[in-house]
């Protein structure tokens, strides 16, 4: 684990900024470099290096907050936390030993506890960032219950960096469970997902649950006897070592993910049948999120895999590309006239010289 | 009658009463002054302003043509759902549309295997949890006003209720929006999965007030019903034992469904008013709500126990049965009315404070009462840190409403200066204009502006309400200089 450093680099930053805006020059904003196989190509002129701005500005176990300089390294802040029982709720991947907080905000992916508990944007509590004119401002605070302007700290959730440079995070946390335990039974796919919607109906204390290769894996949160009336309703075995299977999962090195073939994200009404989106030229899925999301590998046709995730009421993410050229509309599922619009006039009214990550998250954005 | 705090010169435009006849129904067109006096303000009843017109279209081409005419004729427009915001958020525009959602009240579809539902943004809070229901689901979002709130005036205020702690507040519960744009443009935002492409604009949507677009539809999470849920109610000394214990409880791990604090004459209202039996010699109660899986239920049930007393606690009642668990909460769901009961009217105030603020912001509470004569009982989202001071006056004693009004105004600003936020549920509205300009400074009041222009260009959605404009703070900021340093220094004032 990282030591916690402090180190306070927003003047710095501003400056590297200020510098940045009159020289016209775009700016690749890194953390840890961990999320940068994510969404378009950077395509920007020069790194601004945000991994120097750490620290923990306010941590209160009793407050269910947390208030982190952006260039923390996520790490050291589940270390801290898991120091007080307390956890992130949204489990999200790192990716690399050197992921930074502001990184898994911009980015906004959560882990396999999302449904159960909170997304990275969920708890998003408020943050502090410059703009694309270089101006510091927070949005949002430290409290839950906050509704004073517009929500513009959770719209920096999945941003990739685009509309501003974050600088300080404030984000909820949450106890970690008294228990854990995993439960595994062989299943089709078409049985695990209907044992999924059956089990979403009921409030059990459920924190994970995937499906992989003939197998249901369902991890449980909570006391003893919580666990054990729920064994009872769920049935499997447990599973010894299931954290390891939890972290590869998130982290995504179990098998599934190996090798260059691409890896699609389709994220979906969870009670979606299989056969929505069976492909031609896709192996099985990998599904998690209690059926809301599925990951597919092969070299497949995008515009099909966009029209199906959209009649199953979602989306469709080229989350790599391996060893195939992204679409030319990117690995984002374009935007509808109207919205695209709006994105338009959002990055101008916070970056009007388009000089954060430009391309990162649309081509034209 | 406090001046409307509106700034924009006026422009009636009489004659767009009789387009919208040539577009709607003549039933939804309402002019004459007895049609438009319902419609004079929302739940903030202190501040009224009649319409021009009031436009109730019934379908969304209805609503489209609406927004087309105000945008090609520079007409605002102000969108209301069932009229019960406290913030004033709602109150309209003398030369403005009061755009009602009201006949908007269907609920479209239950879809119990995805756990949604799609309703029309005139439905009632509580009737998505009774359509609900049959499935064994429910809509978890509730606030006090939920029998008669509507979820379009949920969503653009971001709504939260005594079960936010556990649930959060309206935008961890919504999946989808469709809306209309101020040029007649429809859009969504969201999808009926977890997570959809591009900028978080559901986010953004949830909790504008009105400002950005109307919301004509909704896609709601429901959450299955809680196996079982339990309630105690816990009586202390003092306040700091009272806030100490609800540390404690977070501090183990538990995440109450509920969790609340009064303070005494809060508890003597609502014990006069109900007689729920709450304990009217206590400087404070808790009432602490646990749901979920039956099993987890009574291992909590046990320790928060265990802890109330640690802390404590003169006594702690587990209740008997959901008869009882029920009563527990009568007293703090009837706590406004109670009060109201008390005391010709009162002003109910919304603020969030870091919970370690808790005894140190009611103590200081209680100096600001004494300095200005009026007396205030105290309800609390404890588990969250959402303060409902309740100020008590008599609008018939000359100068009282002005000064409930100021006494607000401190305590809100008092929020602000221990780290916390204007405003936790009820929004800004009209209300807290003033003290958005102590919250945020003149760097954030224009990004947010920004992002308004992003939307609405020509400013016709709601204008005058939640951001205030940079000339307003530095005129506010000449009448209250704070700590000595002049705000927004630069600005002209005239």
């Amino acid at each position: 684990m990282a030591e916690l450093v402090e180190h306070d680099s927003e003047a710095d930053l501003t400056e590297q900024m200020s510098a940045a805006r009159e020289a016209r020059t775009s700016l690749d904003i890194r953390g840890g470099g961990t999320k940068g196989f994510y969404g378009n190509p950077a395509r920007a002129a020069q790194v601004l290096d945000v991994s120097v701005h750490q620290g923990v500005v306010a941590y209160e176990p009793t407050e269910l907050a947390i208030t982190v300089r952006a260039g923390t390294p996520l790490a050291t802040v589940e270390a801290l936390l898991a120091q007080h029982d307390q956890e992130l709720p949204f489990e999200p991947p790192h990716f690399g030993p050197a992921a930074t907080v502001g990184g898994m905000v911009a980015a906004g992916l959560s882990g396999p506890r999302r449904p159960y508990a909170a997304s990275v944007r969920d708890a998003v509590l408020g943050v502090r960032l410059l703009n694309g004119e270089g101006k510091a401002m927070d949005f949002g605070g430290r409290v839950m219950k906050n509704v004073a302007g517009y929500d513009l700290s959770r719209l920096m959730a999945g941003s990739l960096g685009i509309l501003g440079v974050l600088l300080n995070v404030s984000l909820k946390v949450a106890p970690v469970p008294a228990g854990r335990m995993t439960l595994v039974q062989e299943q089709t796919l078409d049985g695990a997902l209907v044992l999924l919607k059956r089990w979403a109906r009921r409030a059990l204390p459920f924190t994970g649950t995937a499906w992989l290769d003939g197998k249901l894996y369902v991890r449980l949160g909570g006391s003893e006897e919580g666990l054990k009336q729920t064994h009872q309703i769920v049935g499997g075995l447990p599973m010894p070592d299931a954290d390891a299977f939890w972290t590869d999962l998130r982290e995504q090195r179990l098998a599934f993910f190996d090798g260059d073939a691409p890896l699609w994200r389709l994220s979906v009404r969870p009670a979606t049948p299989a056969t929505d989106l069976r492909i031609d030229g896709a192996g099985e899925p990998l599904v998690e999120w209690g059926g809301a999301l599925r990951w597919l590998r092969g070299e497949l046709p995008a515009e099909q895999l966009r029209d199906r995730a959209k009649t199953a009421g979602g989306h469709a993410t080229l989350f790599r590309p391996g060893r195939v050229e992204p679409p030319a509309d990117g690995v984002f599922t374009p935007l509808e006239p109207v919205v695209a619009r709006l994105h338009h006039n959002l990055k101008q009214a916070f970056d009007p010289a388009g000089i954060l990550n430009p391309g990162r998250l649309y081509p034209d954005l | 009658m406090p001046r409307i705090p509106d700034e924009r010169p006026l422009r009636p435009k009489p004659a767009i009463i009789d387009r919208l006849r040539q577009l709607l129904p003549a039933a939804s067109v309402l002019s004459t002054p007895a049609e438009l006096a319902p419609y004079e303000c929302d739940g903030l009843s202190a501040f009224q302003q009649r319409p021009m017109v009031v436009a109730l279209p019934e379908t969304l081409e209805q609503v489209q043509a609406v927004l087309r005419l105000c945008h090609s004729e520079g007409v605002p427009v102000v969108a209301r759902g069932a009229g019960t915001g406290l913030s004033g958020g709602a109150l309209p525009l003398a030369d403005g549309v009061l755009l009602s959602l009201a006949k908007f009240n269907r609920i479209l579809a239950v879809d119990p295997d995805n756990r949604t539902a799609t309703v029309q943004p005139g439905v009632r809070n509580l009737a998505i949890s009774e359509a609900a229901a049959p499935h064994g689901l429910y809509y978890a979002p509730d606030p006090s006003s939920q029998i008669a709130c509507s979820i379009g005036g949920n969503v653009a205020e971001n709504s939260g209720g005594v079960h936010c702690l556990k649930y959060g507040l309206t935008v961890h519960n919504i999946l989808k929006l469709k809306l209309i744009g101020i040029d007649g443009e429809p859009f969504e935002v969201g999808a009926d999965a977890l997570d959809s492409p591009g900028l978080d604009l559901l986010a953004l949507m949830t909790g504008s007030e009105g400002m950005l677009a109307v919301i004509v539809e909704i896609t709601v999470k429901l959450l299955p019903k809680p196996e079982r849920a339990q309630a105690l109610l816990a009586a202390f000394d003092s306040v700091e034992q009272a806030g100490a214990a609800v540390a404690r409880i977070i501090a183990a791990g538990i995440v109450p469904a509920g969790l609340e604090m009064m303070d005494n004459p809060a508890i003597r209202a609502a014990e006069d008013f109900v007689h729920a039996g709450y304990p009217v010699d206590a400087a404070a109660i808790l009432i602490c709500e646990l749901d979920g899986f039956d099993a987890e239920v009574s291992f909590e049930v046990m320790r928060v126990r265990e802890l109330l007393l640690a802390e404590g606690a003169t006594d702690v009642r587990t209740a008997r049965d959901d008869a009882e668990r029920l009563r527990f909460w009568q007293g703090r769901k009837a706590a406004f009315p109670a009060v109201g009961r008390i005391s010709p009217d009162y002003y109910c105030m919304d603020g969030t404070i870091p919970r370690r603020e808790l005894p140190a912001v009611l103590n200081r509470i209680a100096e600001l009462s004494d300095e200005y004569g009026l007396r205030v009982a105290n309800v609390f989202h404890a588990g969250d840190g959402n303060l409902h001071p309740l100020i008590l006056y008599d609008a018939n004693v000359p100068g009282e409403l002005d000064k409930a009004e100021e006494l607000g105004g401190a305590i809100l600003e008092l929020c602000v200066d221990v780290g916390g936020t204007v405003t936790g549920e009820h929004g800004v509205g009209v209300e807290k204009l003033n003290q958005m300009c102590v919250q945020f400074d003149s760097d954030e009041l224009g990004q947010m502006h920004a992002v308004k222009a992003a939307f609405d260009p020509h400013g016709l959605l709601n204008p005058g309400k939640a951001v205030p404009t940079l000339h307003r703070c530095a005129e506010f900021g000449a009448m209250h200089v704070h700590h000595g340093q002049l705000k927004f220094p630069d600005l002209p004032r005239f």
